[in-house]
């Protein structure tokens, strides 16, 4: 073997770098941001003015500051129940449809008792809703234990066909009949709707929902036996099959806890923010909880500070929008161009990057 | 049933099928490779915008579809680096591919939205095109469907006859030996996630500038996923991807059909069946483990560093 030109090449460290797995994400924000004020110079606008319009003005107020938590809310649920299917290996790609199905069925719920205001309607609401998109995710879970199909491609199907159930059911059998046609259903009776914890603002109970999301899978993940069977069976899955860890219990169990979540978040912000069924219920939270399990290296602490970052970015790409002209279709390439970086950066825990022509063929040959 | 409902219904079919039977083919040949890239979704909506807005700008269909395989292409290479050289999750990295082209796409085709295009001229040899029902079934399509079986055949054969295709196969069922005896896997895995984004860049392409000449936000709408159930369908042998996809053309037909003739459906309900389909195609195709096993490349979606 000859010499091989190569810019850098990448050395095994011997173990995973404890400090790089809390660094990559650090390193991938700083590298999103510089690229992003690239873009925005190519782009034509100040560089400075469009990163302190995307990440500063909006949560310059009280109000941004809720606003940005009644956004996290749903990141932060989902999250939290993706980053614990992901670390036993189980993909569930479909929690957009999950949470669709879940405020449906809560919603549903609100619809049937439009005119009758009672104190059990929230909590009823929260229960369906969780059951709904648990029930949507145990499809795939069904089909993987049972006919061992892809639950990355079963559940983002399902995902179609949640978007379509919805679509269905706003133009039809759930469409306001006082509402001029249009397709969205009856407002929820007041006592639907979850409280709010800081008057003339939309923060609400879901937020604290989302708080004790986090410390529930905290505990499941560090303190639980399951959470520990999760992380054997993802990291090394025969291992956990000689332990006797029941691989189809915790498929199920990890399919099941993230579409109760999902679904749950659906509710909320459907009874929490919105206050009616309407064709597009989420901005595509489901897909973008994805990168925030990923950045919050599927650890509950870390989706909680992802979920944040994430929510600010909605809300960077509103603030674009108004005050820039900028479709807010910048915020989905944001998000994207962040989980390239962090993946880049990640290469960094199980590797040294050593800079130079030198290689293994030439050691050899030496 | 008369003919003349039989035809135009078989024409939409092949022309539903086409961007499928591209995206399916060159997913195909990197699934061979031994990589499993999830960002066919973002490839094709990339190549879509891609292909629209040069056909918009310059009103030129070649350069159309070859922007739109460049465009694929850019976005595979990002794919590539990430998870051939930096040895990112295969998993996640196409997934973000996927995030990534579909936000970009929508910031790209902003300012498309509402233009129009005359779409891919149709092949017409006068005497011949005007055959009753051989005419326009067999010589009465765009140059893309043309290029698609094309594509389908010389996959199959490059990958059953030939060296490189040899090569590519060897790389994706055990990785380590290929590397062992001297090939260079990253070179080959690269070169067949280059082609996997061409392909799908393509496929995009037909949706916007052929299938439906506009730009929509989304307007893949999950075909590319679609498209990778096909290759697990096709137990990742290219003319079956074929097969399969004009099976799931006639599916998304008959929506269209089914209204036109009055059934008394809801539209949404319709269009579930695509999505229906591919999990009932998957339940099929999964239920034997051990058989699914022996047709999967060995080593998809398994990173490989020579220093192991």
């Amino acid at each position: 073997m000859g010499t091989r030109l190569t810019l850098f090449r990448l050395e095994s460290r011997p173990e995973a770098s404890k400090a790089m797995v809390y660094l990559s994400p650090l390193i991938a924000v700083g590298m999103t941001i510089i690229t992003a004020m690239v873009m925005f110079a190519l782009l034509g606008v100040d560089p400075v003015d469009a990163i302190a319009t995307f990440f500063i003005e909006p949560i310059s107020t009280l109000d941004g500051v809720t606003e940005l938590c009644v956004k996290a809310t749903p990141l932060i649920l989902i999250g939290v129940g993706l980053a614990i299917g992901f670390q036993a290996n189980v993909w569930n790609i479909g929690a957009e449809g999950q949470l669709i199905m879940g405020a449906l069925a809560g919603g549903g719920l609100a619809l049937a008792f439009y005119d009758q205001g009672s104190i059990l309607l929230v909590p009823a609401m929260l229960i369906c809703g969780t059951l709904g998109g648990l029930a949507w995710a145990a499809i795939p879970a069904w089909l993987k234990t049972r006919f061992n199909t892809n639950e990355i491609l079963t559940s983002l199907m399902l995902t179609y066909v949640g978007l379509l159930v919805l679509s269905y059911l706003v133009h039809g059998p759930w469409k306001d009949p006082e509402g001029m046609n249009f397709p969205e259903s009856r407002m929820f009776h007041d006592s639907a709707l979850l409280p709010v914890l800081i008057e003339e603002t939309r923060l609400n109970v879901g937020w604290l929902l989302a708080l004790l999301a986090v410390a529930a899978g905290w505990v499941l993940i560090s303190r639980h036996i399951i959470g520990f069977q999760i992380k054997v069976i993802g990291i090394a899955p025969l291992a956990g099959t000689f332990a006797g860890f029941k691989e189809k219990k915790l498929i199920w169990v990890t399919l099941l806890i993230s579409g109760g979540c999902a679904g749950l978040a659906g509710v909320i912000e459907l009874s929490g923010a919105i206050g009616q069924i309407v064709p597009a219920i989420s901005p595509g939270y489901g897909f973008t909880a994805i990168i925030v399990a990923f950045l919050g290296r599927l650890h509950p602490a870390g989706v909680f500070f992802a979920g944040l970052l994430m929510a600010l970015t909605y809300l960077g790409g509103d603030s674009a929008q108004i005050t820039m002209n900028l479709p807010n279709a910048v915020t989905g390439v944001f998000q994207g161009m962040l989980l390239f970086f962090l993946l880049a950066s990640d290469v960094l825990i199980r590797y040294r990057v050593r800079v130079g022509r030198r290689n293994i063929h030439t050691r050899l040959s030496e | 049933m008369s003919v003349e409902w039989l035809i135009p219904a078989m024409l939409t079919i092949v022309t539903a099928a086409t961007p499928l039977v591209f995206a399916a083919v060159g997913e195909t040949v990197v699934e061979k490779a031994g990589v499993l890239n999830l960002g066919v979704e973002g490839m094709m909506i990339i190549g879509a915008i891609a292909a629209f807005a040069m056909a918009v700008t310059t009103g030129s269909e070649v350069l159309a579809i070859f922007s739109g395989a460049i465009a694929g292409m850019l976005m595979a290479f990002i794919f590539g680096v990430l998870c051939v050289y930096l040895q990112s999750n295969q998993v996640a990295t196409g997934l973000a591919l996927t995030i990534f082209g579909i936000g970009l796409s929508a910031l790209i085709g902003h300012s498309y939205v509402g233009n129009t295009f005359v779409g891919l001229a149709k092949l017409d040899i006068p005497g011949i095109s005007d055959i009753p029902i051989v005419g326009p079934l067999v010589f009465g399509h765009d140059a893309l469907v043309y290029f698609s079986i094309l594509s389908v055949a010389s996959v199959a054969w490059f990958l059953k006859k030939t060296r490189g295709g040899l090569l590519v196969r060897a790389v994706g069922e055990n990785h380590d030996a290929a590397h062992a005896i001297g090939y260079s896997v990253t070179l080959i895995r690269m070169g067949a996630i280059l082609f996997g984004g061409a392909m799908a860049g393509i496929g995009g392409a037909y949706l916007s500038i052929a299938y439906t000449p506009l730009w929509v936000e989304n307007m893949t709408a999950g075909r590319g996923w679609i498209a990778l159930a096909l290759v697990v369908f096709a137990s990742w042998k290219p003319w079956r991807a074929f097969f399969g996809a004009y099976l799931f053309g006639g599916i998304t037909i008959i929506q269209l059909y089914a209204q036109g003739m009055g059934v008394e459906v809801s539209a949404q309900f319709l269009s579930m069946l695509p999505y229906l389909a591919t999990i009932l195609v998957l339940v099929i195709i999964s239920r034997d483990s051990a058989k699914s096993l022996l047709n999967a490349p060995a080593c998809l979606g398994k990173n490989y560093h020579s220093s192991g």
